[in-house]
């Protein structure tokens, strides 16, 4: 028998959630970058721009003069079939707006970073959701990330989604300003190879801008032709749940490691009192989880990774067991129903129609990038648990941690 | 990366035959607007991607089952030409390089209207001209409004027109203050590693589709401003658009020129004009030909022909750049 040589498939490395999303850029081999400055997401392009300047990464890289040509220019790379990627935080995404609204529109593949930030003025650089939530209507693949390890696997499974025929749909990975962009954590990092055979190459085919495909893109189509379109955005977004569902088989074929979908159930199998967040409030959530079980207490922690689609089957599997469920929201629905944030009014919407309607409570937390100590995760399992007793909602939405009067 | 060789057309029987726009469009008839684009894609010929940003030459041209392009076509934002510009090259060059798309050189154009490229998207045209690495055209077709909204002053209108945005009316005259043309220039002045700038007027259709030929074949990223009568918004019969076009120009209103690797000349007519072989027209001619300019009194008129007298009397580049060189007061 002859020695073979190992050759290392992944690498384990200590990165920031910044720096797994570039490395995953260069794994990807993408083709245009674009970059402007606004903290936290900017740190991603440091990185980009390193790889690139180290020669580890072939690619436009465009500085541009503002987040509407940053958009702008990749949705068009994206339209002669350039694989792309771009991000943004706070405000800085909401100058894209447009731009990011037509990307959708036109079914460009194209791959976002959001860096949650708050949306300032008053001056903040903290997380928030309101920023990447704005999509949830547009067509927008979202999803949000809540380790290193996350982020780097889930940017290769964008590409692959977005870039799926069957989708052909932006995504942007949503990432916790501070919390995820800038925290290191070890992280393991495939092999290039090993990257290839996961993710295919982009091909835009019949809709590729070309002179040997000379198609006209986004002609005036008004109320003959647009809610046809607007239809097969629908169900492109439908569809896209399954190819989800598909990469994450691919990706433990591949990989070798097991990616649940659309959400992460932490010691939800017997669990009476249920909260529900996205991204790295999980962190804080879960040792509450652990410390309160430890006095006997069954709680659990349920995490959407995808908000765009909306993992309605798994938050009705998940929650309709519970006694209680209460949605934790970083973000903000001023003057919606009871007051809540988003997630809270969707995770609603999806269990109104449940087998078993659990009662629930809202709560908003952790604005502006405020930390979510164990203090008050535990103050929310304790409203959550009042609840559970009663057998009944409480409407109200408790700002957890706030200073002054809840109301 | 390389570009076509597009040589210079001699003589308007030189000219290519083939059209890559086409019938399809619903521009109103005598829209130079429409012209600029026909003689654009004629001169750049079918290897070309265009892109075009909102306005009348997308609103009023490509409606979907009936598009006037020959030539692959993509809509952009109203700020975005310089950026679709960017991001479709960019696009080409980083396939082409990595060998994900057949190596050969495509034209790539972004035009854009007054509103979208003297106002809105200036920041990024200008961003596009600081990318010697991409070959690229950006066009801004002017016919000195937001014509696809309804005739709205933009900064491109001209002094005292009347818009929808700025009616004179019984109590006031609401009039467009503003004085802003040169948009070339003031693009050439700050982008100095862009090798060509020019402005063209399709009432003189050659000069135009050689400027475009230059412009694609220099290399780096290019600007041409045109500027085009509009018979809607400018309120005249459309069979005199040519002829607006031509008395704009005779009057010294609007400067033909060319600026090739810093180098800039004065053609046509702006060039008799320059070097005095021929007198200006009157502007007075062209005003009262245009109902958009039938509320001015002898005052206006006296004083918008004076703003253009100082352009061709007191300007450092006569018509085309208020800057001037003074050493007088050195105090070395
Ligand atoms: C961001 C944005 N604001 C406003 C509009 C509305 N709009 C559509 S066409 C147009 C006019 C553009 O004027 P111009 O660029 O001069 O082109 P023209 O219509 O004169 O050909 C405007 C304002 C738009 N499409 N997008
Ligand atoms: S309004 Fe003016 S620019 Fe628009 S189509 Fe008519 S003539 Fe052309
Ligand atoms: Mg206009």
């Amino acid at each position: 028998m002859t020695t073979r040589t190992q050759t290392p498939v992944e690498r384990e490395e200590l990165i920031s959630g910044s720096e797994a999303i570039a490395r995953a850029c260069a794994l990807a081999d993408i083709d245009v970058v674009t970059a402007y400055p606004i903290r936290p997401y900017d740190t991603v392009m440091q990185f980009v721009s390193k790889l690139i300047a180290d020669g580890e990464l072939k690619c436009e890289f465009i500085i541009a003069e503002s987040e509407h040509s940053q958009f702008e220019i990749v949705k068009h790379a994206s339209a002669v079939g350039a694989r792309t990627f771009v991000g943004s935080s706070g405000v800085g995404w909401f100058y894209a707006m447009e731009a990011i609204a037509v990307t959708a529109g036109l079914r460009l593949p194209v791959v976002a970073m959001v860096g949650n930030r708050a949306l300032d003025d008053p001056g903040a650089f903290g997380c928030e959701h309101n920023d990447a939530l704005a999509v949830r209507d547009l067509g927008w693949l979202l999803t949000w990330v809540s380790s290193g390890q996350e982020a780097l696997d889930t940017a290769l499974i964008a590409w692959r989604v977005a870039e799926d025929p069957r989708v052909f749909l932006p995504c942007a990975i949503s990432a916790d300003g501070a919390f995820l962009t800038h925290a290191q954590q070890m992280v393991r990092v495939p092999d290039k190879g090993l990257v290839e055979r996961f993710l295919p190459p982009y091909r835009r085919g019949e809709f590729q801008l070309h002179p040997d495909n000379p198609i006209t893109i986004a002609p005036q189509v008004n109320e003959d032709w647009l809610m046809e379109m607007r239809k097969q955005s629908d169900a492109a977004m439908r569809r896209a749940r399954g190819v989800i569902v598909e990469a994450c088989d691919a990706f433990e074929r591949v990989f070798g490691r097991k990616l649940t979908p659309f959400v992460e159930e932490y010691m939800t199998e017997d669990a009476d009192t249920i909260l529900v967040g996205m991204g790295t409030l999980a962190m804080p959530i879960k040792v509450a989880v652990r410390r309160l079980r430890a006095q006997g207490q069954k709680v659990g922690f349920l995490r959407l990774k995808w908000f765009r689609p909306f993992p309605v089957e798994d938050v009705q599997r998940v929650l309709s067991r519970a006694k209680a469920v209460g949605v934790i929201d970083r973000d903000y629905s001023f003057g919606s129903p009871f007051h809540s944030g988003v997630l809270s009014h969707e995770v609603r919407s999806a269990l109104y129609d449940a087998a078993a309607r659990p009662p629930m409570v809202s709560f908003v937390a952790g604005l502006g990038g405020r930390e979510v100590t164990q203090p008050l995760a535990t103050e929310m399992f304790t409203i959550a648990g009042q609840v559970a007793r009663s057998g009944r909602s409480d409407n109200e939405t408790y700002w957890i941690g706030v200073r002054g009067k809840q109301s | 990366m390389t570009t076509q060789q597009l040589r210079p057309i001699r003589g308007v029987h030189n000219a290519p035959l083939e059209e890559f726009y086409t019938s399809g469009h619903r521009t109103c008839q005598g829209c130079e607007s429409a012209l600029v684009l026909r003689l654009m894609v004629k001169a750049a010929g079918p290897r070309t991607i265009v892109l075009g940003s909102t306005g009348c030459m997308y609103v009023a041209n490509t409606t979907y089952y009936s598009t006037p392009w020959v030539v692959p076509w993509m809509h952009t934002q109203l700020g975005s030409s310089g950026s679709a510009a960017t991001g479709t090259a960019a696009g080409l060059k980083a396939l082409m390089q990595k060998g994900k798309m057949r190596d050969e050189p495509i034209n790539v154009i972004s035009f854009c209207g007054d509103g979208g490229g003297v106002d809105m998207g200036l920041s990024a045209i200008s961003a596009s001209l600081t990318h010697p690495e991409y070959n690229h055209l950006v066009l801004l077709y002017d016919n000195e409004s937001y014509a696809n909204t309804d005739i709205q002053a933009s900064g491109s209108s001209p002094w005292g027109a009347n818009t929808t945005f700025s009616p004179p009316g019984r109590e006031r005259r609401i009039m467009n203050t503003r004085w802003k043309k040169n948009t070339a220039i003031m693009l050439a002045h700050g982008h100095p590693k862009s090798r060509y700038f020019a402005t063209g007027c399709p009432s003189y259709s050659l000069d135009l589709m050689n400027k475009v030929r230059k412009a694609l074949t220099i290399g780096g990223p290019t600007f041409i401003h045109t500027f085009d009568p509009c018979p809607k918004g400018w309120d005249y019969d459309p069979k005199y658009s040519h002829e607006l076009g031509m008395m704009a120009v005779e009057a010294g209103l609007w400067v033909q020129w060319e600026m090739e690797d810093g180098k800039l000349t004065y053609n046509g007519p702006s060039r008799m004009i320059a070097t005095g072989r021929r007198k200006r027209r009157p502007v007075v001619e062209y005003l009262k030909r245009q109902g958009r300019f039938a509320h001015f009194t002898e005052e206006d008129i006296a004083y918008f022909q004076a703003q253009v007298d100082e352009m061709w009397e007191k300007w450092g580049t006569p018509g085309i750049s208020s800057v001037k060189l003074d050493l007088t007061g050195d105090r070395a």
